[in-house]
């Protein structure tokens, strides 16, 4: 039987530690599964900056991506190991439902697990959080942890 | 008490006898700033506005336009035939996903261009109005769509050789494709000319991208609330500026950055209904823009009058040649530079095709400048140099004026444009002349310092000093730049055919390919 995949949405706080324990769980239950741990850094490249800004942007990107490897990524693929996992990380910049979904797409997950943050602020409202866009859009099946 | 004293209210309330001496103190001294600066620049600027021998066409017109034809020609109307390339990139098609979080093509495009985008557009276009009438407008798209073309390959170069650090800070610009370019191909005096050109930036960030535009803000400032003095809209623009870029102020430079392109978006929307309104007119107006940029319409200096005023505001406003869009455009994260030529060339396009067009269309139909109604010419007002306008304003305020007839709110929202286009320039300007300092003088906490503060003194002397010698001093240190800037060109552009040459190949054979489905 091909191995299966479950691709697990980090965002370094609580709602990413459900999904992690969520998708672990399932990873057992299934027996041959690979769990891909994503963290995304909110990052759009139609942003405003200043020139100074763009001169700097290389090493402030490299210390965000160091960053995220340090403080989210690593403990939560230890933790996975450890649990007899197999397990890898990604971080990447960009938006958090496309970069999800696109990494689905890109090494044939069978699911995506994240959890669910409360809605923050009007744009949330208006045009819904990215647990939300992703339900919408995404092209697996997505499964989203209260 | 001296802000008390300065407002209008204070000066009524206070005494009366100090206030009013204080006030013609201040004016005092606006007058003797002027005089001293008018003095100490006049001779340069008349060197580099100079006609050619028995003409009278500034050279210096002749030589941005020759330029920007050149380049057209060299590298096969490649404004034209790479516009829509051009618009893919900056979109992001050809853009790797693995390098997001990088600096990416739209972000440099915006960068740059809200360092260009700004009073150029909007008092630039009413002075060359005013004064070459509106024929000016369509020498002023013409010298725009060849623009073009010297951007490419200005932008090109300057991602070509620029430094790259340890750190992964980047530097670039004219004075690294210089030093590196004529290195690589054997020629001599590489070095000398970065410093010239490094010097001439430097006083072209204090005086284009910084003088003019304090000098226009505070126009605008004193249009809409009173006249007071320019010193003091110095001070507190110098106190800003000084706080963003040598205090790490960033979230005023964010906000700024944010709310610079929805004004400019505003503004053409604003600029499209007013034409929109006046629909029965617009013919009219290309007729007269058609019409006066062979005759001149009344404009003493007739044709080549609208001629030059259309080609100066050009290159004033998009930049095209002067070489500051270089350094801009230096910190895009690409492996091919030409991609970055591509999206530069789009610059000239967006600023003067699109932007000072609507400007001075909308100052052509709403007849703010007094036409003769029996010969259908424009009444020449001989004293100021330029066709009577209502209420005899120039500038910015001729902008405001002809806005005005269509929305009397437009003034106040001009002044909060005019401010925050002047001040987003004054960064970018800021950042720009940096780059040539330390390039002269090399890299450290106190140098850039010393820079800064020159940077900011002068704020306070472009607001102060009357429209005529800033306007031309401010010119005359753009055009400078350009003057080594294009010889630079010249020698290097085989170099950018090599690239542009590679680039195509690869892009028709598949080797370069959207990311994009």
């Amino acid at each position: 039987m091909k191995k299966s995949t479950i691709v697990v949405g980090l965002d370094g706080g609580e709602a990413g530690s459900r999904a992690l324990d969520f998708a672990s769980a399932q990873a057992k239950l299934i027996g041959e599964c690979d769990l891909k741990l994503v963290y995304v850094i909110e990052w759009s490249p139609f942003s405003f900056q200043t020139s100074e800004e763009n001169d700097q942007r290389h090493k402030r990107r490299e210390e965000e991506l160091s960053l995220a490897r340090e403080r989210i990524l690593d403990p939560a693929v230890k933790k996975m190991t450890d649990a007899g996992l197999s397990v890898e990380g990604i971080v990447r910049h960009g938006d958090v439902a496309d970069i999800l979904d696109a990494i689905a797409k890109k090494i044939g997950a069978q699911q995506i697990v994240v959890g669910r943050v409360g809605l923050r602020g009007i744009k949330e409202r208006v045009f819904g959080g990215v647990t939300g866009r992703l339900a919408v859009a995404s092209s697996v099946p997505v499964t989203i942890i209260p | 008490m001296n802000r008390f004293l300065a407002t209008g209210l204070g000066a009524a309330m206070a005494s009366g006898l100090p206030a009013i001496a204080s006030a013609q103190d201040a004016v005092g001294i606006d007058q003797r700033i002027n005089d001293i600066f008018a003095d100490y620049t006049g001779w340069y600027v008349s060197l580099i506005f100079a006609d050619l021998p028995g003409t009278n066409f500034s050279w210096i017109a002749m030589w941005l336009v020759v330029g920007a034809v050149v380049f057209t020609v060299y590298f096969g109307a490649i404004q034209f035939k790479g516009f829509w390339h051009s618009i893919q990139l900056v979109r992001g098609d050809y853009s790797d996903p693995d390098d997001a979080g990088e600096v990416s093509h739209f972000q440099a495009l915006a960068t740059a261009l809200s360092g260009t985008v700004g009073l150029g557009n909007i008092a630039g276009v009413a002075v060359a109005v005013s004064i070459g009438g509106p024929g000016a407008t369509f020498w002023m798209v013409i010298a725009g769509l060849f623009g073009m073309a010297t951007k490419f390959t200005e932008c090109t170069l300057g991602v070509k050789y620029r430094n790259e650090y340890p750190d992964g800070s980047v530097s670039g610009g004219p004075m690294y494709y210089i030093t590196k370019g004529f290195a690589e191909r054997g020629l001599p005096l590489g070095g000398f000319m970065a410093i010239v050109f490094s010097i001439f930036t430097i006083l072209g960030a204090l005086g284009g991208g910084n003088m003019f535009q304090a000098n226009q803000a505070h126009a605008q400032l004193s249009g809409v609330l009173g006249d007071y003095p320019g010193w003091i809209t110095g001070v507190v623009l110098a106190c800003i500026t000084f706080a963003v870029i040598a205090g790490g102020l960033k979230s005023i430079a964010r906000v700024t950055e944010k709310v610079v392109p929805f004004m400019g978006v505003f503004y053409v929307v604003v600029s499209l209904l007013i034409l929109l309104i006046n629909f029965d007119q617009i013919g009219w107006a290309f007729g007269q823009i058609f019409v006066g940029a062979f005759t001149g319409l009344g404009v003493v200096g007739g044709f080549t009058g609208a001629l030059i005023q259309g080609f100066r505001r050009a290159a004033f406003s998009n930049e095209a040649g002067i070489g500051s869009a270089a350094i801009a455009h230096s910190a895009v994260r690409t492996k091919e530079p030409v991609t970055e030529g591509y999206v530069a060339l789009l610059e000239p396009f967006i600023d003067t095709v699109v932007i000072c067009t609507m400007t001075a269309l909308v100052i052509v139909i709403s007849g703010v400048m007094n036409v003769d109604p029996e010969t259908g010419l424009y009444i020449w007002n001989t004293e100021a140099g330029r066709i009577a306008t209502e209420g005899d304003v120039s500038g910015v305020a001729l902008t405001s004026a002809a806005y005005a007839k269509a929305f009397s709110w437009f003034p106040v929202l001009l002044m909060v444009a005019v401010v925050l286009f002047a001040f987003s320039t004054m960064i970018s300007w800021s950042y720009y002349g940096l780059k040539a300092w330390t390039y002269i003088f090399g890299e450290g906490k106190m140098k850039e310092l010393v820079f800064k503060i020159i940077f900011c003194v002068f704020i306070v002397i472009g607001a102060a000093a009357s429209l005529g010698p800033v306007i031309d001093f401010s010119d005359a240190m753009l055009f400078s730049m350009a003057i080594v800037n294009i010889i630079a060109l010249y020698l290097l552009m085989p170099i950018v055919k090599r690239e542009l040459a590679s680039y195509v190949t690869r892009l028709k054979s598949g080797e370069i390919k959207k990311f994009t489905e």
